[in-house]
């Protein structure tokens, strides 16, 4: 490269606009991709830092979990074997009758369970 | 400011100079690219956040349950089946429990009824979830009525809502008293849904499980690490499922990339072959072009990035609930405790960045290692 940037990027020259320096082009777009990654550690900092709050261990709900003896989450209430996945009748093909098809969206999404000793 | 760094700094300089004139094209880029990274950290970073919340709520889970089972299906189990298990070594406790699944066609939702072992319900209460209150617009003192399995109707005094904050696992609870239980079913006195038993020494789960089938053969144990295993698989499932949902769109945007990175516009060979005529060396051209690929990059990765993280963590995961819920009319409404994997962001990070900033530089390198006079002529 032979040119001399600096006479380009950053003079007070004849061609700068009276009273400043002419930002650099890098120089927004590299403080927006600093703040970026700022905000980035931001992230891992706040997830350590939100993991380690006593609002967030799931306290009641674990204490909930042990006092019933629940079993399952229940993010999906439509059919018993989704609902309690884990207590579900693993080896019956169609669970609720003979050529009963799954037809609940959430079956779908439900792998098969990894069994050992069943 | 050291020479090599100032260097660097004016091939930013140019690079970004260069990006702008073409601004229209480029910034299409980055918000596709910034897109697909957001649509890939958004599913990661809500399945893991999800899993370790499972995990950490199933922890108190009973160590063994014990189910019997009938021409294959899951059926009631007597409670002499606790005396004849007996004592067995390791096992601090041992009780029947009773649950069952009421389908309630006014709001079409199933509910999950449960005896609870730890309080006594008092006849014709019921504690309900949070998630029942909502969909039905219950609170303490109002009256469900609800039609029990012998066709009469059955009316239940709400007595308490179960905490909001425990709404992941108890949205569609409803506490009742035994003796409430029995009646609603028509199940017999002496009959339960299934066995638990609490194991004090983890490592003997395995063991009591193999003395309970050896004990009792029309039966299966369900231990607490396989309700963890399930839950852990789960989730990869769907993380693995919403992937695969989204190969389509990646593959489209890999060819767009590839195409936009690797082939040189007339315009760009012409700006290559200027270069070199004035003077730039190979090694010039190709950094000034692995600043445009590593920028581009490296901005879309952490709009991408920023944004799933405020999706997941601020908004509550809006744009993925709809596919969650499915058909569950009593969805529950839970905030996932922030939860980043430095792994998986780490392999997000590898196979967003990386590959396209490789793609920019090979054809710059043929293009710069070539005479600028055929580089200009195309």
């Amino acid at each position: 490269m032979t040119s001399d940037p600096e006479k380009t990027f950053g003079s007070t020259g004849p061609g700068a606009p009276a009273g400043g320096r002419v930002p650099r082009p890098s120089t927004w777009p590299l403080a927006l991709l600093g703040l970026g990654l700022v905000l980035f550690l931001g992230t891992l900092g706040h997830a350590a830092w939100r993991g380690r709050q006593p609002a967030a261990a799931p306290g009641a709900q674990r204490e909930l979990v042990a006092r019933l003896g629940l079993s399952d989450l229940a993010l999906f209430t439509e059919a018993r074997y989704t609902r309690h996945l884990s207590q579900a009748d693993l080896h019956s093909a169609f669970q609720d009758h003979p050529m009963a098809l799954d037809h609940f969206p959430s079956a779908s999404l439900v792998p098969p369970t990894p069994i050992s000793g069943r | 400011m050291s020479h090599p760094l100032r260097r660097q700094r004016y091939l930013i300089d140019f690079t970004l100079a260069s990006l702008w004139r073409r601004r229209g094209k480029n910034l299409g880029l980055l918000g596709v690219y910034g897109l697909i990274v957001f649509l890939l950290a958004s599913v990661m970073l809500f399945s893991q956040a999800l899993r370790r919340e499972a995990g950490l709520l199933l922890e108190g889970a009973p160590a063994v349950t014990l189910q019997r089972l009938l021409a294959g299906r899951h059926d009631l189990i007597p409670g002499d089946y606790l005396t004849r298990i007996g004592r067995l070594r390791g096992v601090s406790d041992q009780y029947g429990r009773l649950w069952g699944y009421f389908y309630d066609p006014a709001v079409r939702a199933n509910y999950t009824l449960m005896v609870p072992r730890d309080r006594e319900v008092a006849q014709g209460e019921v504690l309900i979830g949070a998630g029942i209150a909502r969909t039905r617009g219950l609170g303490p003192g109002d009256v469900l009525s609800l039609r029990s399995a012998g066709g009469t109707a059955f009316a239940f005094r709400v007595a308490e809502v179960l905490a909001a904050e425990a709404e992941l696992v108890s949205a569609d609870l409803m506490l009742v008293g035994e003796g409430d239980f029995r009646t609603f079913f028509g199940i017999p006195a002496g009959m339960y849904t299934d066995l638990a038993l609490e194991v004090r020494n983890p490592r003997e789960v395995r063991t009591v499980a193999e003395k309970l089938v050896t004990l009792l053969p029309d039966t299966r144990p369900i231990l607490r690490e396989e309700i963890l295993r399930t839950y852990d698989a789960l989730f990869q499932w769907r993380q693995g499922i919403v992937f695969v949902l989204l190969a389509g769109s990646l593959l489209a945007f890999v060819i767009f990339a590839w195409d936009r990175a690797s082939g040189l516009s007339a315009e760009e060979r012409r700006e290559i072959g200027i270069l070199k005529a004035i003077g730039w060396e190979t090694g010039d051209v190709l950094r000034m072009k692995f600043w445009e690929g590593a920028l581009v990059s490296l901005a879309a990765f952490l709009l991408g990035y920023l944004a799933a993280y405020a999706h997941v963590f601020l908004a509550d995961a809006a744009l993925f609930a709809p596919v969650l819920k499915g058909w569950a009319v009593l969805y529950p409404q839970f905030r996932l405790v922030p939860y980043v994997d430095g792994l998986q962001v780490a392999t997000l990070f590898f196979f967003t960045v990386f590959p396209y900033t490789v793609a920019t530089l090979i054809p710059i390198w043929r293009a710069a290692t070539t005479d600028p006079d055929a580089v200009m002529r195309g």
